[in-house]
């Protein structure tokens, strides 16, 4: 289990990096110590009742920060988008577990489709040039973290729908077929639910290791108001529901009931 | 420091401030920020016969000064919550209301009886719950049905019993009574109001459960009001529950009758709310020179 606290962090950095979009860096030293990839935090815009759960996208141990990067959804994530360097944010972090690491691998491949590309980059701040990064936006405007990414990893393939950016124009998929063939030791994935189920599938039928992060609606964050629920099935077919904050956000692709 | 202990059938509670069921689980989860032992009590999730998956997400919506849930109650069934949850929470030196709930009299009174022959402190009968097709609302919403389950339930245990009542009824205070007349020890209020809301761009009801239970500070005026109305009507003690956030929600809300307070969705906005709110009303008593928080129950002077 995660030992995850409340409090409130200065924002150390805010940058708007495509549209709509932001990225702001909090000091939060004992948060950061703890923090995992695949983790998320729950933060609180003011005068709001509900939290909005946030990926983490970048873990400085070093330098006691946490990077978040959001997009723009609704009313409660405007407030957040209007805070400003020097403000504060109140937030319960870390959460949930995160991704499973593995040390002996040889070649992982990274999705993230959209605004699921931010938690993908602490797994390539870990994996650096062991890994490949496949990521899907719709257009070019909401393109986002190319070169941070392409910072760590062997190689980013970058997927628009319209094909206004990136070498591929189409889904993730097509290129994530082509990288399952050669073989590779595990996928994880971050986005869209229906590209989550395409990937997902896509692993399953070629055998190879896969986790998901998944996004629910959520209330309290640390799994006792039960209301992010996923469909779940377990090694022996009993279905049951786990939950987003607690139980996840990461799963292993074949737990999840799409 | 003024006194903050209430009594309440017979069960003596540090504080009145009991974080309500569905919000809190067993209360795992809330140790990890401060002992439950600074709590008056806690409410469990509601528990039922056997296992219940509850429903399909989305379960949760924001919605203006509140939120709407459809859990559908969600929880491993009493066996499970007796072996697994019940030995430990009765450690933590707080007061423990099992919350129950079920599909006919029968299922909450076998749930009841088997609870009966544990050390849990009071029971919490779930006669409102919106989430649910069977049972849950349908008992709450009319004279008779509540009569019959809290009567059944009564039947199978002597332990304290509290029934909580539903806002969705035409008079809360006719449903109170047939409780009251039925055996119960003290009724809860209010439970979720039913609610709605739908996506305009897909159309789609923002819940799976297309309806789901309205709580958080939107509701505390309504809460005032029908405790208010509960409290004049019976002889039996109020719990008041329904968006308190504050120090001062909870002294409004006991003013108005209320002994003891739940507090719902803001343990959401803020773990620590029902802490904090302990501390404001400590504060608020000293500011006021009142010498314990029993003193306030029931003292509005209507105009």
């Amino acid at each position: 289990m995660t030992n995850y606290t409340q409090g409130v962090y200065p924002i150390s950095e805010k940058q708007a990096i495509a549209q709509d979009t932001y990225s702001f860096t909090l000091y939060c030293p004992a948060v950061a110590e703890n923090a995992k990839p695949g983790q998320f935090v729950h933060i609180l815009p003011k005068g709001y009742g509900l939290r909005r759960p946030i990926s983490i996208a970048g873990i400085d141990k070093e330098k006691g920060m946490l990077r978040l990067v959001f997009a723009v959804r609704g009313k409660g994530t405007e407030s957040l988008a209007g805070l400003n360097k020097g403000d504060f944010m109140d937030m319960i972090a870390p959460l949930g577990h995160g991704f499973t690491l593995f040390p002996e691998a040889e070649h992982v491949v990274l999705v993230g489709g959209g605004i699921g590309v931010p938690p993908m980059l602490p797994l390539a701040a870990y994996y650096g040039s062991k890994a490949t990064v496949i990521s899907g936006f719709r257009s070019f405007p909401q393109v986002i973290l190319q070169e941070d990414l392409a910072q760590y990893c062997a190689k980013t393939i970058c997927c628009t729908e319209d094909g206004s950016a990136g070498t591929v124009k189409g889904f993730v998929t097509a290129p994530l077929s082509d990288l399952l063939r050669e073989g590779v030791n595990a996928v994880y994935a971050c986005g869209p639910q229906a590209m989550l189920k395409a990937v997902a599938r896509a692993c399953i039928e070629s055998g190879t290791y896969c986790e998901v992060s998944l996004e629910e609606r959520m209330a309290c964050g640390i799994g006792a108001c039960l209301g992010c629920a996923c469909r779940t099935k377990d090694a022996d077919g009993n279905e049951k529901y786990l939950h987003v904050c607690k139980n996840g956000p990461v799963f292993r692709a074949e737990e999840v009931q799409w | 420091m003024a006194d903050l202990s209430v009594d309440l059938c017979g069960v003596t509670f540090k504080n009145p401030i009991i974080p309500a069921s569905g919000v809190f689980g067993y209360g795992r989860e809330y140790e990890e920020f401060y002992p439950l032992s600074a709590l008056g009590g806690i409410a469990t999730k509601g528990t039922t016969g056997s296992l219940r998956t509850g429903n399909l997400a989305p379960r949760i919506a924001e919605t203006p000064a509140g939120m709407l849930n459809s859990v559908g109650l969600q929880n491993p069934g009493i066996d499970a919550f007796i072996e697994r949850e019940l030995p430990d929470l009765l450690t933590k030196d707080t007061v423990i209301l099992a919350n129950i709930a079920g599909s006919t009299p029968e299922e909450c009174a076998e749930v009841a009886a088997k609870l009966d022959r544990t050390d849990v402190h009071m029971i919490e009968l779930n006669i409102s719950c919106p989430n649910v097709k069977q049972g849950g609302a349908a008992f709450g919403t009319s004279c008779i049905m509540a009569e019959q389950v809290t009567a059944s339930v009564r039947k199978a245990t002597t332990k304290p019993l509290v029934v909580k009542l539903s806002p969705n009824v035409t008079s809360i205070t006719d449903i109170a009574k047939a409780v009251e007349a039925a055996g119960a020890d003290a009724v809860s209020l209010i439970n979720t109001l039913l609610g709605m809301r739908i996506d305009i761009r897909s159309r789609r009801p923002v819940l799976h459960n297309n309806v789901g239970g309205l709580s958080g500070p939107a509701i505390f005026p309504v809460a005032v009001r029908m405790v208010w109305q509960v409290a004049n009507a019976v002889q039996i003690p109020v719990i008041g529950m329904g968006g308190v956030s504050s120090g001062e929600d909870a002294i409004e809300l006991m003013m108005a009758g209320a002994s003891a307070v739940q507090v719902g969705m803001a343990c959401f906005t803020d773990p620590y709310a029902p802490v904090k709110i302990i501390r404001e009303m400590d504060e608020f008593l000293n500011t006021n020179h009142i010498a314990s928080v029993r003193d306030i129950i029931g003292t509005v002077q209507p105009w």
